[in-house]
């Protein structure tokens, strides 16, 4: 089929789940699929590319542009083969003279209310509607171009990123259902009915809709209707670079999509684990950085703060570098240099950071941002879980049935993951909200959280501890999975302290101004209600009982056997893309990677061994060593990874 | 049925300013109910005569949608106005039956006055797609009164009646005078109504009172004559005499001569049942229709009412999904699928909520059974969907009931509440432990959403549009549970096969049409109105025998069986079995039972344009070749009638056809070409010179 060759494949209808167990024959061709496919996306599997414009396979089949029809032996009429599940045996013909007039006739219809400026058109070379035209061999458009008509009505350039031109439209309704499916904003609607059916964000503009800028209506538009205004001004991309975005924890895959070294825009990719084809506004959109006039690209020196920056070579900046903290070292000793990295580094870069910093600056001076925001959580999954890990790819919360969300704000910091957890409570799983704000998830169209307490700030440990206490008194433990998975002294140890009247909800009410029925329903939720997922954000962290916090959310999922499959467990909600990296990768001055501590013997004789060169045994200086002020500074000298450590460190305020 | 709330007429002062405040209090009672969006848009139209933009964003605040679900819900409906009615709406029907008679010209006639400006203006025109008044066209309403027998005269009357701002409907007749008195019969029928039938029961009661004669009046549902409303019935010792038609001046020269005794008078028509129109029926479905006050339990139990409902509850639902099957029941919607098939795939689903869903969106042209039925003997729909129920495990009924039919409505809604009451409906149905409970929901002016699957869409408050099948309703329906959606008649017909026997009713019928149909006659025919016979009656005993042939009198033309996706057959092709498969066979459709005849002077190729005219109307906008092919039909046949190209044309029209029969979503732009293929096959000569008219 003709296609945009810079474009992902799309097989038309969305994968089910479970094991191709179906067998069916299309065009001749054997396949075997998961019950529930549709015969389009079984076809393609086969090779057999059925013409489309309403299908994608991100959305939903709709079955509304007609173009996919097929042939059934033994089945009368020509169904739709985007909304056809298969059936074992089946016999599917893709092509007949038949199917071929239908198509035709269906492009036909489609071209008489549409304008013929493909060449002057934005989408010209990367349009569905003219790949179809041209598949199903269209050659005349009989009913002429003076009829009943959508041309010439105004576009809509209020979207500071993208514009719609009604003109183009074609009523596929892929935008309403990717604004509906995917991101979950329900911006989007069709106005009207019949031939008067009109793409709207509401009544007003897109500007003036609840429109987020996600744009995966734009993404989902088979023609120029939506269509980036980057790519209006510049034109088709040549060649794609895979990237990952660096804006927040959730760390979408994008294919950076170039006019040489210009990007034109930005289309995140199906196969990325995080986002899985879907973006936020920010990783879309906002990309002007990557050619951003203040952005350095060349190594650049100066010995001191009162000089200007030298541009330099990179032999000259590395020679420079390593001359300094030699002396450095030489005038104030061993362990006054060090590194940091940062969690939006890979995990090589952070592998190879304190690897120079254990083997060739010759101390454990290295640690990394994660410290400070997840600390409490590496240390209070370790202490609990045994690994400083959460326990969940985002992936799994497609099998969550309780959703608790305890101080965090997806919609808003990590709203990609926040789009997917809307798609699991759009289809009935139930979200308890743990916040002092009413954030967005508590109500907004669609969603709405079965509780919300609202607590206190500085009361998360009281609020956990009294929903375990509210588990444990009322017998709702998963006793077969504390048997199997806990120690039993320590378990009952843990029970009988939480048993206490003074962490019962009605004792805790007064103090964490969250009443007590609320509590106790939220806490039959969580144990009762299939399978719990905790997630959990920087409102639980950053607390001076974050650790704390941490482990009691931990002691609640092993309590009730919410832990080791999909659809449960405890995660943070990261502040960067790449915290758990950065962590395993051992960016700790009291650990390598692994979390195998440099204290260890063992360890330290496998990396001397295979480094060739011996690593220091006690802890290197933590994060506000590095930057303190005046005494408290113990690292003169510093090697920072991607990271603005005065602009965010701690205790980095002007001096 | 707005106008019809309203306590003033004055077209300034009817309605109260928008107020979010008041607009608030209004829908705040509505919040709970499933899909609340459609009831409460209605409410707020009813209240302010509008739906001002700003309840868009109340009501997405309220339900938790967006705003952009509530535009595109808004936006759909006919119903739903953006600003406040400059004065009386009238609504000329302008759908098959009407032209038939004459509606053109009528809304030609409209037009102009409405151009001509003025005080005599100050009112709104509105088109609208069947009233179910089928039988005395042309029809119209004037702020949702019904009004039958339209012309430029009777319209600019009544007209001036609602700009004078006095007239008001007259007030129902009480009834109940005590068993002593002598009962006369005064329908309530909405066709009843549209014909002066309010104003013979006010004037009868008037003059019986003043007699000292004591009399109760019945307001019962029409016995089908409709050509005879308003048809006055007497209870005597040898049975109940028809009087028919009968106006108010008639009434003392009636009483004169002893209506009240069954005496002779020249609007004698002869004890009821024995008229040939009544004698010769078969009537199952509509065996109570008519037959007493429609919303008296008494009068429900005493005809036979609840008989079958009693013995399903006493049968496993298995057996009484069964009892369906045998009888042979199929769906008289219109696709005819057996009944018994489609429960019992609901029945074998996981127990859980389920639902049983009454398709009362009867929107063909040229059918009224189901509007008559519910207003004549409501509790027979009620009774099939709780016997239903009990056979699926349902604990929800709905019945969508569409807006053009405002007494329907008012009926259903009150049997609904009185069977409540009397425990037919709620916890405990009759005692036996099951809960069910039936909600009406009203359409908002829209034919598509009597496609079932677009009514489910409406029913939870979205836009009607339609579902691609698979999942079958039957599997995932309303609000994703599996749900029943039967036509009216189709359940209205179960109580009696269930009181009965399957048996009895499949011994009715031809080849795999079993039981009866209830055929609908309308357009431009004499003797119009219900005939419930069993399948096999010929359409020509239908048309000359019941139907009496035209109404103008001239020679029958043309003859449209199944509503507006039905086949157009000539007068010379009568003699069809009217039976599933045969019209199939004749390349038609039984569709509803709806009968519309035309006369010689009807234009055949207008018809098909209408055809494609009105499926462009209606189309939910879905898929491509319902919503633009119906637009480039109206386009094809617009040139094929005015000569250009002829040749080429119709081959381009043959190739739409095939597109939009093969290719659409759903069989409204899957069977439009029906129509407009029989009229080319039948009435070639009507598409060969172009009618000045359309040029």
């Amino acid at each position: 089929m003709i296609m945009n060759p810079l474009r992902e494949r799309d097989l038309g209808t969305p994968a089910r789940k479970g094991e191709a167990t179906v067998q069916l024959t299309i065009d001749g061709q054997p396949i075997a699929v998961a019950a529930g496919t549709s015969i389009m996306r079984a076809a393609a599997l086969a090779g057999v590319e059925v013409p489309k414009l309403c299908a994608t396979d991100s959305l939903e089949a709709f079955g509304s542009c007609r173009l996919c029809l097929v042939e059934i032996e033994g089945r009368g009429g020509t169904p739709a083969s985007c909304t056809t599940p298969v059936a074992p045996g089946m016999v599917v013909r893709t092509q007949s003279d038949k199917l071929g007039r239908l198509r035709r006739g269906v492009m036909e219809l489609y071209i008489s209310d549409h304008p013929l400026d493909c060449l002057t058109c934005a989408a010209n070379g990367d349009c569905e509607l003219q790949d179809m035209a041209g598949a199903v061999g269209l050659r005349d458009v009989r009913y002429g171009f003076d009829g009943e008509n959508h041309l010439g009505q105004a576009v809509d350039d209020s979207n500071p990123y993208f514009a719609f031109d009604p003109a183009k439209c074609i009523v596929c309704n892929r935008c309403v259902r990717a604004c509906d499916e995917v991101q979950g904003t329900f911006a989007l609607t069709i106005q009207g009915r019949g031939f008067d059916s009109k793409v709207a964000p509401g009544p007003g503009s897109f500007f003036d809709s609840d429109c987020v800028s996600c744009g995966a209506c734009v993404q989902a538009c088979p023609t120029a209707t939506l269509s980036e205004k980057s790519l209006i001004q510049l034109g088709q991309p040549r060649r794609v670079v895979e990237t990952t975005c660096a804006y927040c924890g959730v760390g979408c895959s994008f294919r950076a999509e170039m006019q040489g070294e210009t990007v034109v825009r930005m289309v995140p990719s199906k196969g990325g684990g995080a986002n899985e084809g879907h973006s936020c506004v920010k990783g879309r959109f906002a990309w002007g950085y990557a050619t951003h006039a203040e952005r350095q690209t060349k190594p650049m020196l100066r010995d001191s703060i009162d000089d200007p920056w030298r541009t330099v070579s990179w032999e000259e900046a590395i020679a420079h570098t390593a001359a300094r903290l030699q002396e450095i070292q030489a005038r104030y000793g061993n362990g006054a240099i060090g590194g940091i990295t940062s969690s939006r580094c890979t995990n090589e870069e952070v592998f190879v950071v304190q690897k120079m910093v254990r083997a060739a600056f010759g101390n454990n001076n290295v640690d990394t941002c994660a410290r400070v925001c997840h600390s409490p959580t590496g240390y209070g999954l370790k202490t609990t879980f045994g690994t400083s890990a959460g326990t969940q790819d985002f992936k799994s919360v497609e099998a969550a049935d309780v959703i608790l969300l305890i101080g965090a704000n997806p919609t808003a910091a990590h709203p990609v993951f926040a789009s997917r957890m809307k798609q699991r409570l759009r289809e009935g799983a139930r979200l308890i909200v743990l916040d002092p704000r009413r954030i967005e998830l508590v109500r907004t169209p669609h969603i709405a959280a079965e509780h919300h307490l609202q607590l206190r700030p500085g009361t998360n440990v009281a609020v956990i501890n009294a929903m375990a206490h509210v588990i444990v008194t009322e017998e709702l433990v998963d006793q077969s999975f504390i048997d199997a998975r806990c120690e039993t002294d320590s378990f009952e140890h843990w029970a009988s302290f939480i048993s206490r009247p003074e962490h019962s909800p009605e004792a805790t009410a007064d103090h964490t101004g969250v009443p007590a029925d609320l509590l106790r329903q939220a806490a039959r939720l969580y144990a009762t209600g299939g399978n719990a997922a905790i997630y959990y954000g920087l409102g639980v962290t950053e607390h001076s009982q974050g650790s704390t916090m941490v482990m009691g959310m931990a002691n609640l999922a092993m309590a009730t056997g919410n832990i080791g499959r999909d659809g449960v467990g405890v995660n943070p909600l990261r502040g960067q893309n790449n915290v758990q990296g950065a962590c395993d990768m051992g960016s700790f001055p009291h650990e390598f990677s692994g979390y195998r501590h440099v204290s260890d013997d063992a360890t330290r004789e496998m990396f001397a061994s295979l480094w060739g060169h011996g690593t220091e045994r006690s802890a290197g200086s933590a994060h506000p060593q590095h930057a303190g002020r005046g005494g408290g500074r113990r690292v003169q000298g510093a090697l920072r990874a991607g990271r603005g450590h005065r602009a965010v460190g701690p205790g980095t305020r002007p001096m | 049925m707005t106008g019809e709330t309203r306590a003033d007429s004055g077209a300034d002062t009817r309605f109260p300013p928008w107020s979010a405040d008041r607009a608030r209090a209004v829908v705040a009672d509505l919040a709970p109910l499933r899909g609340a969006l459609m009831p409460m848009l209605h409410a707020l139209q009813r209240e302010f005569g509008y739906v001002d933009g700003q309840a868009v964003p109340l009501l997405a605040d309220i339900l938790n949608l967006s705003v952009a679900d509530v535009h595109g819900v808004v936006t759909f409906y006919r119903d739903f106005r953006d600003t406040p009615p400059r004065g009386p709406v009238v609504r000329l029907c302008r759908a098959e039956a009407c032209q038939a008679v004459g509606s053109e010209a009528l809304a030609e006639h409209a037009e102009r006055t409405l151009a001509a400006g003025g005080a005599a203006a100050a009112w709104e025109l509105d088109e609208v797609y069947c009233l179910g008044n089928c039988a005395l066209g042309p029809s119209a309403t004037i702020d949702g009164r019904l009004h039958a027998g339209m012309d430029a005269v009777r319209l600019d009357a009544l007209l001036a009646e609602a700009l004078g701002g006095e007239q008001r409907e007259a007030r129902r007749a009480a009834g109940g005078l005590g068993v002593s008195a002598v009962t006369v019969y005064v329908p309530r029928d909405a066709a009843a109504r549209s014909v002066g039938a309010d104003k013979v029961a006010a004037a009868l009661a008037q003059a019986t009172a003043a007699s000292g004669r004591l009399v109760n009046i019945v307001r019962n549902g029409s016995r089908g004559m409709l050509w005879l409303e308003p048809l006055v019935e007497v209870a005597t010792a040898a049975g109940r005499v028809a009087y028919g038609p009968v106006s108010p001046e008639d009434l003392p020269g009636l009483l004169d001569a002893g209506l009240l005794d069954g005496g002779a008078h020249p609007l004698r028509l002869g004890p009821t049942e024995d008229l040939p129109w009544m004698r010769g029926q078969q009537r199952v479905t509509f065996a109570r229709v008519g037959l007493d006050d429609p919303l008296s339990l008494a009068a429900y139990e005493a005809q036979g009412g609840w008989a079958g409902l009693r013995r399903a509850m006493a049968m496993a639902p298995v057996d009484v999904v069964k009892e369906v099957t045998d009888s042979g029941l199929r769906g008289r919607g219109g696709a005819g699928f057996p009944a018994g098939i489609k429960w019992n795939t609901v029945a074998q689903q996981p127990a859980g909520l389920k639902f049983v869903c009454a398709n009362a969106d009867e929107g063909d042209s040229g059918t009224f059974a189901d509007r008559m039925l519910m207003e004549g003997d409501p509790y027979s729909l009620i009774e099939g969907m709780a016997i239903c129920a009990h056979a699926v495990g349902a604990c929800e009924g709905y019945i969508y009931l569409r807006s053009e039919y405002p007494d329907a409505i008012a009926v259903m809604g009150e049997a609904l509440e009185r069977a409540r009451a009397a425990g037919w409906l709620g916890a405990s149905v009759a005692g036996s432990g099951m809960a069910f409970d039936i909600f009406l929901r009203e359409g908002a002016g829209s034919y598509i959403c009597g496609e079932e699957t677009a009514m489910l869409e409406s029913l939870e408050g979205k836009r009607g549009v339609v579902r691609a099948k698979p999942p079958l309703p039957a599997i995932e329906g309303l609000f994703g549970r599996p749900t029943v959606v039967n036509n009216v008649l189709t359940l209205a017909t179960v109580p009696a096969i269930l009181a009965d026997g399957a048996a009895a009713y499949q011994a009715l019928g031809m080849g795999r049409s079993r039981g009866t149909q209830v055929f609908q006659l309308g357009g431009n025919v004499k003797q119009g109105g219900i005939v419930e016979r069993a399948f096999g009656v010929t359409l020509r005993e239908l048309v000359e025998g019941y139907g009496g042939g035209t109404f103008s009198g001239r020679p029958l033309r043309a003859v449209q069986v199944g509503g507006p996706l039905g086949a157009y057959l000539p007068a010379d092709g009568l003699d069809l079995p009217m039976d599933y498969e045969a019209l199939a066979a004749a390349k038609a459709l039984l569709g509803h039972g709806g009968v519309v005849l035309f006369d010689d002077t009807v234009d055949m190729a207008r018809q098909a344009r209408f055809a494609m005219a009105f499926c462009a109307e209606e189309s939910c906008g879905k898929c491509t070749p319902c919503r633009i092919g119906a637009v480039r039909g109206v386009e094809v046949l617009d040139r094929i009638i005015a000569g250009e190209d002829r040749e080429a044309n119709l081959i381009l029209l043959g190739d739409l056809c095939e597109v939009m029969t093969d290719g659409s979503l759903c069989a409204m732009g899957g069977l439009t070409p029906l129509p407009v293929r029989s009229a080319l096959a039948h009435f070639g000569a009507d598409f060969q010179a172009p009618p000045a008219a359309l040029l």
